[in-house]
């Protein structure tokens, strides 16, 4: 072979071994400082859902009666006031956000990412190293086992192993045998985290949220302490709840809005646009 | 009530009772299996009835000096050091071969104690086959006056479990099924591999001899059927169990675990069935528990019959939780012993 031919035929191949050496792009790595952004959904993100509002819930009849003996109260009680949002609620609240990820030292791979909140500061980790989710019998934790993988330039996590906790914060419950979705996208300097909540118990369709946020390297999140107190003196192991029929607040919201009070009992077809033709004929 | 399983003669096997018998029972609760993504590890299937089908006992740290055993009929509690070993309850009879080999991976020391947390059968179902195994700690006139009295681990109780061991008479079990070491009192101490172990007497909880046990320093929990996470709370009324009582002992439990950060982890909670626990887990159960009852205390206070409260449903956001229509404990069993909890004269 000549020289010139050995150059011509030498570049090609060194191209082809760099580009079989390394990924054809590397993910958007979601690692940062992370604003919350309010823009969908704040009214029940910030203040909070109104008591009775359950639209665009796929709910069923065991979640809505659980939510209807819903009091508020009970929050006041100590072994209530400490608890953290689980994972799949936590984004929605006032959620800034810092993501940072733990790499291997000799192989770069990285083993997991970690997320830091800063209302109540749960941490999550989501493990990136194909390690099994434990058995049955293992604990439940708020912030559940998470698993994760690339699909593309999406961070796709799977958790499970969720305590009983919520779906919104006015008593509509999310069980501990939910499993949840999350789809991680990174576009620039904004965050999307797609949810999606499985719960055989409560729901009747898988549950989407979209929540985003803003890159923002300035960003520094306070310590968030949290001691129980006795708040009101009550009888041990008196629990706040309306017995069924009772709670007088629940047509506050449908009556404050305007909305059809079948409407406000939620269930999967309130959840799609297509039902604003049925609420407008329910006026 | 009358669905118990009762030790069979044959095999330790589990035979349902002929309604109307007066035998012994205990109760094995049928498992709900969980569809949770990439979970490995054998949990056992269940036959119709409840009982594992070609069960495996899985060992599971817990913390400090204690591990848990899942699935010889009602969870175990190991607690292991250099003095010995110690058991909370001892699962079924047919299971003991699977526990000690179990324990032996856990440690190779003597077994000493052996604490039944009631009297049901799939959790003193093996105290004989295990306490022969074991051995106590005996010197001075003891040891040389009866020889083969350290050859067995002591088995302690609250003394009503005895009494109904010791009663029962199809089949009549044998002396060395019972536990020697009984207490009467509210609480019996014990302080072994360098904890102090406390035995909390429950009075009318799931059975009228239920002890809840408190590992002090590895800051663990043994509840037996007093917490019974994968099913509605069992009432056995026919053993002098209440709906009352029981919830008073989830508070008690609730009073003395604390969780280390944010109503998560601290004391761990080792229920009688079910996964491993922490306060909030207990928490919730209460909730629902003293929830339900103040449901059906209401309907039995405006005079409603049991067919009546049926109907009205009282336990519907909590049903596909902790709620079954087959096995031993169905959700219209627990309706029935909560109301007559209730409406039991005092």
């Amino acid at each position: 072979m000549k020289r010139h031919q050995r150059i011509a035929l030498g570049g090609p191949l060194l191209l082809i071994t760099v580009l079989a050496s390394t990924p054809l792009w590397a993910q958007l790595e979601p690692v940062g400082e992370w604003a919350p952004r309010f823009h969908e959904d704040q009214p029940e993100r910030i203040p909070g859902p109104d008591i009775g509002d359950y639209l665009g819930l796929p709910i069923n009849a065991a979640a809505r009666l659980h939510g209807d003996s819903w009091d508020a109260s009970i929050l006041t009680l100590p072994e209530h006031q400490c608890k953290p949002h689980p994972s799949d609620y936590g984004v929605r609240g006032p959620a800034n956000l810092r993501i940072w990820k733990e790499v291997e030292t000799d192989s770069q791979r990285t083993i997991a990412y970690h997320t830091h909140i800063s209302w109540q500061a749960p941490e999550r980790t989501i493990w990136m190293d194909g390690r099994p989710h434990p058995p049955e019998y293992a604990a439940h934790t708020w912030q559940g086992f998470s698993t994760g993988k690339w699909e593309g330039d999406v961070l796709t996590v799977t958790t499970d192993h969720l305590k009983f906790a919520w779906i919104r914060r006015n008593g509509i419950p999310r069980s501990d045998k939910a499993v949840v979705t999350e789809h991680f996208i990174r576009h620039g300097d904004y965050l999307t985290d797609a949810v999606i909540i499985v719960d055989p118990v409560y729901l009747t369709e898988p549950f989407i949220r979209t929540t985003d946020w803003q890159y923002d390297p300035r960003q520094q999140i306070a310590p968030y302490p949290c001691e129980e107190v006795v708040e009101i003196d009550r009888p041990l192991g008196a629990v706040p709840h309306h017995l069924p029929g009772t709670n007088p607040f629940l047509k506050e919201f449908s009556q404050r809005y305007g909305v059809p009070e079948q409407a406000a009992r939620g269930g999967a077809e309130t959840m799609y646009p297509e039902y604003r033709l049925k609420m407008a004929a329910q006026k | 009530m009358k669905a118990f399983f009762v030790q069979g003669s044959r095999r330790g096997a589990l035979a349902k009772v002929a309604p109307g018998a007066l035998a012994l029972g205990g109760v094995v609760l049928g498992l709900v299996a969980m569809a949770t993504l990439g979970v490995r590890g054998a949990w056992a299937q269940q036959n119709s009835d409840g009982t594992p089908n070609n069960p495996e006992v899985h060992i599971l740290p817990v913390q400090g000096n204690v591990s848990m055993l899942v699935g010889a009929g009602g969870n175990i509690t190991v607690q292991a050091g250099k003095e010995g070993v110690l058991l909370v309850d001892a699962g079924l009879a047919n299971m003991a071969p699977k526990v000690l080999a179990a324990i032996k991976t856990i440690s190779d020391r003597p077994l000493r104690y052996i604490i039944n947390t009631h009297v049901h059968a799939d959790h003193t179902g093996g105290n004989e086959a295990l306490a022969k195994t074991g051995s106590i700690i005996a010197g001075g006139n003891f040891a040389g006056n009866i020889t083969d009295i350290g050859n067995f681990a002591t088995i302690i109780a609250h003394e009503r479990v005895q009494q109904r061991m010791s009663e029962q008479t199809n089949p009549k079990l044998s002396d060395d099924m019972l536990p020697r070491d009984t207490y009467f009192t509210p609480k019996k101490e014990i302080f072994f591999n360098g904890e102090a172990i406390q035995i909390l007497y429950q009075p009318a909880a799931h059975t009228d001899g239920d002890s809840i046990v408190f590992f002090r320093r590895s800051d663990v929990i043994s509840t037996g059927d007093v917490f019974t996470p994968s099913s509605y709370p069992v009432v056995d009324l026919e053993r002098g169990g209440s709906i009352n009582g029981l919830i008073d002992s989830l508070n008690r439990i609730i009073d003395i675990a604390i969780p280390a950060e944010k109503q998560e982890g601290g004391t761990y909670v080792i229920p009688g069935h079910g996964r491993l626990c922490d306060e909030a887990d207990v928490v919730e159960y209460r909730d629902m528990a003293t929830i339900i009852r103040d449901r059906i205390q209401d309907l039995v206070k405006k005079g409603r019959t049991l067919e009546q409260v049926r109907a009205a449903k009282p336990t519907l956001d909590y049903d596909s939780e902790y709620g079954a229509t087959t096995g031993f404990w169905t959700t219209d069993k627990f309706i029935e012993a909560v109301y007559k909890s209730l409406s039991q004269k005092k």
